[in-house]
């Protein structure tokens, strides 16, 4: 899919560049010098030379932040911060998983993976995540077919709730804004916003997503009664 | 009024990460943490994160900078305009929109790009990082947690999960304007 975009993105830009320059569409955007050849393409060179150095230039730039940030993490995960918050999430998540026992390694490995990901421990978050999924799969009848909780499970995955979005601010703070981490407060709450949406549509969606189907459901009768 | 809620979101983007940082060293030192040694050996990873993620900044940036330096992304800014005011969603944005859910390396290089175009503290540019910072890859995160199961029938996971993606950048374009502009 990224592929796809990726190919079709170049392929675009070069070709309305280069059937600007011959004359078959009008110019886009108003060109520096009108007497040259080429203009569009130029601008093209341009954009792709600076972009890729600026790239860069803007990894180079973060690895301060990163830093301080990882090594921060590193001791919250040491001083068990990541089982503390999963004990505050624990009772919201029995109430949002009814179907999965409270105290099956499933849960367990959720609330784990809720809390690794709101803190931002994305390297600690997704083999917790893959585990929860293999409990999950235990739990599940049709082992070809997502089950509810597997379903309210990546759509509050999917919907990032992360308490602070570090590489965000960090470049903000690369690129010299006035107040990098003003974006805080709004970003918490768009995230929630997304949160409660996943939940709501995962829980009301279900019963129209029937969990039987002629795959695997009921093998074909014996013709001896 | 909004200008109490501005007030309280600087504060709170003031507060938390002075917050955060004391409160992690202070729980590091009562859990009998070696803060400092942890801390340096996990600070080296911020180093290999900037690394990895030069390669996929770069693919991004010079496709979107490619589209945008042949006049595309503006023209498409422009034809989408309308729509998007009425729903109050900056139409600069739209590439972040369109790249979030598919990539999270794509996101970040979007939103260096939008950045860039724009200006660090301009309305698209900061509507693009809330964006960024408030929802998840949801393609990526369908693909590797169900194959890892084999599970094949997603049933209604990817309407869920870009219903909840289609909130969040809604959100994030409201309560920005709402809370910082």
């Amino acid at each position: 899919m990224v592929n796809r975009v990726f190919v079709g993105l170049i392929l675009l830009a070069f070709a309305v560049a280069l059937l600007c320059d011959v004359g078959v569409l009008p110019a886009l955007r108003p060109p520096g010098q009108p007497d040259d050849v080429a203009v569009h393409l130029k601008l093209l060179t341009d954009g792709a030379i600076q972009s890729a150095e600026s790239a860069v230039s803007l990894a180079i730039g973060l690895i301060g932040v990163l830093a301080l940030w990882m090594g921060l993490l590193r001791v919250a995960e040491r001083a068990g911060l990541v089982a503390m918050l999963a004990r505050l999430l624990r009772p919201v998540m029995t109430r949002l998983f009814p179907d999965v026992p409270p105290d099956h390694p499933a849960m367990g490995a959720m609330v784990m993976n809720m809390a690794a990901n709101m803190l931002g421990l994305g390297n600690a978050a997704t083999p917790l995540g893959l585990e929860a999924m293999r409990h999950l799969q235990e739990l599940n009848p049709k082992k070809h077919l997502a089950s509810n909780a597997m379903v309210l499970f990546l759509a509050i995955n999917t919907s990032g709730l992360t308490l602070i979005p570090i590489r965000v601010i960090a470049m903000r703070a690369k690129y010299d804004s006035a107040d990098p981490v003003a974006i805080l407060l709004p970003t918490l709450l768009a995230t929630l916003c997304s949160t409660v949406v996943a939940v709501l549509v995962a829980k009301l969606l279900g019963p129209r997503f029937s969990l039987d189907d002629d795959e695997t459901g009921t093998p074909p009768a014996e013709a001896t009664p | 009024m909004t200008e109490g809620l501005q007030l309280v979101a600087r504060a709170v983007g003031a507060g938390a990460i002075p917050f955060v940082i004391a409160f992690i060293v202070l729980v590091g030192a009562v859990k009998k943490v070696p803060v400092y040694e942890v801390f340096v050996e996990g600070a080296k990873e911020g180093f290999d994160v900037a690394v990895r993620i030069i390669p996929y900044l770069v693919a991004v940036l010079v496709a979107v900078g490619m589209v945008r330096s042949a006049g595309l992304l503006d023209l498409l800014a422009d034809v989408m305009r309308p729509v998007l005011s009425l729903v109050g969603v900056p139409a600069e944005t739209l590439p972040m929109g369109l790249i979030r859910p598919l990539s999270g390396g794509g996101a970040d290089g979007v939103l260096v790009e939008t950045i860039e175009a724009h200006g660090v503290d301009t309305l698209p540019a900061t509507t693009a990082a809330v964006m960024g910072g408030s929802t998840e890859t949801t393609f990526y995160v369908l693909a590797v947690y169900f194959g890892s199961v084999g599970i094949r029938k997603i049933r209604h996971a990817l309407y869920a999960g870009l219903l909840a993606d289609l909130a969040g950048l809604l959100a994030a374009s409201w309560l920005t304007r709402l809370l910082l502009f």
